[in-house]
């Protein structure tokens, strides 16, 4: 739906960029310096970084690589360091939902990839986060197959526990816990589906296995281990609560003192 | 005999400004035979099976991984079939599923107040305009209620009332609550729990997974689909997967108009390469325009963000009765000067009604000269979308407790609080009920190719009724393709095809000559620049309105747009490495195509039903005038050469249960 005029609430702003360029996973990368000008405050981050982009094509130059794609949200795609912090700025909120009025005309911005072991960079921007696939691969699951399920209120889930479960489903995967963490820790990411499944009857018989193969296949991808610091809270797009860590912990406990698997 | 071998007649049709020919491939839907409700039950007894130790042999290619090509991997992978499942995502879990908001139908009638599995097919049918095949939507209806005993056992933590028990809400088009939800994330949690299924069969090896993979083309041999053409993402590598039968979960073409609410990933490039090698391309004009979302701000904005269609159960729609009153506040205008047009002209369903419906009605009173909000373009484009009555019966709280995270999203999107002002909303594409034409089976007319999802045409005639499509996704890969494919590959004997064969290295030599054309350009314009330009064709004149002469025009624009195209892009990079510039470039050329064939389709069809509205065709009141003497068909498009324009065939549709009326909400 385009339209003809462009129409901004405020002032436009020219902004100075320090981005990240690497060739591939092999490559040296360093910083760039571009500008970004004619920027409205009521565009999100990735459309100011669509228009630096454009300048570049024009000039023949390859654009910069970054992950995105619903530019809601909710797909988990984006991911970039911005000022040293994860998705920038804006609390509970995704790069691709920061928009530029929170930034100031002659502002110097500076964008960097998830830096940890287990994320390698592809390009630019771009992070290999399919260690977290191989998490949930591990165990984030239950263990059904399609067909045969009883009647969905066979059951009854209170709505508190329902509540709790949401809470840490909505985790999006997107990385920013492992990314604010000084041990690049994914212990948020880990809860959460722990904690989403044991608030429900459905995920209990597989709790504490599920929370012990996930942690161990965590350790084997590379990350670290949580150290209490909570950066992972306050970076988390979704708000996804601290305590999903502690069940996660939990479960883990449990199930390496009664082996029950 | 497939398409791609079908001969046409040179008939010519009469009707159309434009001159296509007609095919003479008889498109057979393939319906079991007997009542309705029993079609099903003795097509799964009919069909052909494959032995459980059988099943090993058989390789199937699943391309995407949203609702349908996830739930489909994973299940298939279950009943012990090996299973590659491809995704141009850097995982399966960012499937464009999981931006859906609202929620998921279900006949399970568990509010006691009327519902059963004959009103939602009725329901399905009529919000179509009766441009759906019965048959299947029955079946969709049907296998509704397993669909969320199967999501519940697997996880999703869909909401609930005090009791413990499922809760529901109500959907457009619809007067009972059959609607399924978890907040505003139905689609992510739906997803993730086929996520969930699909990550434990990837642990299982059952299913071998490649992400930011882009499937560039489907390979025949002798008539049937034995495999697939990708290029990985990252290296720039073009490879060949042959397997026994290939699924298309691929979605659907919303981002031909450029700005929509899709992800910026969707695209048209598996459906099309797979219509360029014979598949019919089914009703591809139908398309729907969203009413629910945030209205345009500026020239630079690529996408348009949803607010769930739930939010009209407690929200009113209105605009000022006078356009004098449209740069005020929304706090001074008085209530007797508010106009409340869709509870006006729709008492019965008022802000409930049907999606196609009350977009145009929000189009109209936007060309009236009294829409609101800023300025765009000269015009104001938004209505109110208001909660104060609600929050004032309900409570904040309860309001917030249904769509927190909604009002979040649109105070983070536009600086304003919509617990205090009213949202402002305006229509955005949003689904494409089109996409290739499937039979019962849910195979295209090349045998061996399966179409699931939004990427086929056959469930939502010419409307999609909300919180439908998750319906359908999920549908088609849990319980519809596990049946259906199994009478395919009964027939074929497993891996008797491999990549080895020379169709492979043709095709893979096609896909290489794409891609080294691109490169070769080397013009000024950015993939972008032309997608933009490409969409503002498409709104213009193949969006909410459509016209003949502004049909016409719009494939003349768009064949002068590719011509330049191909003179003057510019594709930045090399084609072995990670090249978002040439990723876009190849589907953007994609879109410069397929748009042609939109338009020359909403050309063709000289009647307005659901989303597909030719303004020479409306009631008195500016309703949809069908035509079912002469229209009352699926449109199945038939390539013919680059240079030609495609063959139309036709699957007529019966209706043998629901009789033909002329839609009414009032």
């Amino acid at each position: 739906m385009p339209a003809d005029g462009a129409n901004t609430h405020g002032k436009l702003l020219t902004l100075t960029l320090q981005v990240w360029r690497q060739r591939d996973s092999k490559s040296e990368g360093k910083f760039e310096t571009y500008q970004a000008k004619g920027i409205s405050p009521d565009q999100s981050f990735l459309e100011m970084l669509d228009v630096v982009n454009e300048d570049l094509i024009a000039k023949g130059l390859e654009p910069i690589a970054f992950d995105h794609d619903c530019r809601e949200g909710i797909c988990g795609a984006c991911s970039l360091m911005i000022n040293g912090e994860a998705h920038g700025p804006d609390r509970g909120t995704t790069t691709c939902q920061l928009h530029m009025r929170h930034f100031s005309d002659g502002d110097d911005v500076v964008i960097e990839p998830w830096r940890a072991a287990a994320f390698p960079v592809i390009r630019d921007l771009v992070v290999d986060r399919t260690a977290f696939d191989r998490i949930i691969q591990a165990g984030g699951y239950v263990s059904i197959n399609a067909g045969g399920a009883p009647d969905g209120n066979t059951l009854p889930i209170s709505k508190k526990e329902a509540d709790l479960s949401m809470d840490a489903a909505s985790c999006i995967g997107c990385g920013a816990c492992v990314a604010a963490c000084p041990n690049a820790s994914a212990m948020l990411f880990v809860g959460a589906k722990a904690s989403q499944l044991r608030h429900l009857p459905q995920g209990q018989p597989e709790q504490h296995k599920r929370a012990l193969n996930m942690l161990n296949r965590a350790d084997k991808e590379g990350f670290g281990s949580c150290r209490n610091h909570f950066e992972c809270e306050a970076a988390c797009p979704k708000e996804i609560p601290r305590r999903v860590m502690a069940e996660g912990y939990r479960d883990y406990v449990v199930a390496t003192l009664t082996r029950d698997d | 005999m497939t398409a791609a071998t079908a001969e046409t007649t040179q008939k010519t049709s009469t009707k159309s400004p434009i001159d296509y020919p007609l095919s003479d491939l008889k498109l057979d839907a393939k319906i079991p035979s007997g009542p309705l409700d029993q079609k099903w039950e003795k097509y799964k007894f009919d069909t052909k099976l494959v032995n459980p130790a059988n099943k090993r042999k058989y390789t199937v290619l699943v391309v995407g991984s949203g609702l349908a090509g996830a739930s489909a991997a994973s299940t298939l992978a279950e009943l012990g079939y090996n299973v590659h499942c491809f995704c141009f995502q850097d995982s399966p879990r960012r499937a464009h599923s999981i931006a859906a908001q609202g929620g998921i139908n279900a006949a399970k009638n568990y509010q006691n107040d009327g519902d059963s599995v004959f009103r939602l097919f009725y329901d399905t049918i009529k919000g179509g305009d009766f441009r759906a095949r019965e048959a299947n939507v029955y079946r969709l209806a049907l296998n509704s209620r397993n669909i969320i005993d199967q999501c519940v056992a697997q996880g999703v933590p869909f909401a609930r009332e005090y009791g413990g028990q499922l809760a529901n809400r109500s959907f457009g088009g619809a007067q009972v609550s059959r609607t399924f939800y978890a907040r505003g994330q139905t689609g992510q949690q739906l997803l993730l729990g086929a996520y969930s299924s699909l990550s434990r069969m990837i642990e299982a090896n059952k299913v071998k997974m490649h992400t930011r993979t882009e499937m560039l083309d489907v390979v025949l041999v002798d008539g049937h689909a034995k495999g697939i053409v990708t290029r990985d993402l990252v290296s720039g590598a073009v490879e060949s997967w042959a397997g026994d039968a290939v699924l298309l979960c691929t979605g659907g073409y919303g981002n031909v108009f450029y700005l929509s609410t899709n992800a910026q990933g969707c695209n048209v490039t598996a459906t099309y390469r797979a219509y360029k090698r014979g598949a019919a391309f089914s009703n591809p004009c139908y398309t729907q325009i969203h009413p629910t979302c945030i209205p345009v701000h500026g020239d630079q904005q690529s996408k348009l963000t949803l607010m769930s269609e739930s939010l009209r159960n407690d929200g009113r729609i209105w605009v000022p009765k006078k356009s004098d009153d449209c740069a005020k506040p929304p706090d001074q205008i008085p209530e007797d000067a508010r106009d409340y047009y869709l509870e006006r002209r729709y008492p019965s369903y008022g802000n409930l009604c049907p999606r196609d419906i009350a977009s145009r009605a929000a189009k109209v009173v936007c060309d009236e000269g009294r829409g609101v909000g800023p300025v765009v373009g000269g015009v104001r484009l938004g209505v109110y979308l208001d909660f104060k009555k609600s929050i004032a019966d309900k409570g904040k709280a309860d309001i917030e407790g249904k769509y927190g995270n909604l009002f979040d999203m649109y105070a983070k999107i536009t600086a304003e609080d919509p617990y205090k002002s009213p949202m402002r909303i305006y229509p955005a594409v949003h689904y494409t009920m089109g996409g290739l034409w499937v039979d019962y089976n849910l195979q295209t007319n090349i045998p061996g190719l399966f179409c699931l999802g939004e990427a086929n045409f056959s469930d939502h005639g010419a409307n999609r009724l909300g919180a439908s499509a998750l319906m359908q996704g999920l549908c088609d890969g849990y319980f519809v393709i596990p049946y259906t494919i199994g009478g395919y590959l009964a027939g074929q004997t497993g891996g008797a095809v491999t990549a080895e064969h020379g169709a492979f290295k043709e095709t893979e030599s096609d896909v290489n000559g794409r891609v080294k054309r691109l490169l070769a350009v080397k013009g000024k314009r950015s993939p972008r620049s032309f997608h933009k330009a490409l969409g503002k064709i498409m709104w213009d004149r193949c969006g909410m309105g459509r016209t003949a002469s502004g049909l016409v025009q719009a494939i003349s624009d768009i064949r002068a747009l590719r011509g330049e195209f191909w003179d003057n892009v510019q594709v930045t990079g090399t084609g072995d490495t990670f090249n978002v510039a040439l990723e876009m470039a190849g589907r953007v050329a994609d879109f410069l195509e397929f748009g042609e064939m939109m338009c020359l389709d909403a050309l063709h069809r000289n009647e307005s039903c659901g989303g597909h509205f030719r303004e020479e065709y409306q009631t008195e009141e500016g309703e949809a005038l069908r035509n079912d003497d002469d229209y009352a068909y699926a449109a199945g498009w038939l390539y013919r050469g680059d240079d030609k324009l495609p063959a139309l065939a036709k699957e007529p549709l019966a209706f043998e249960n629901i009789k033909l009326s002329q839609r009414s909400y009032k």
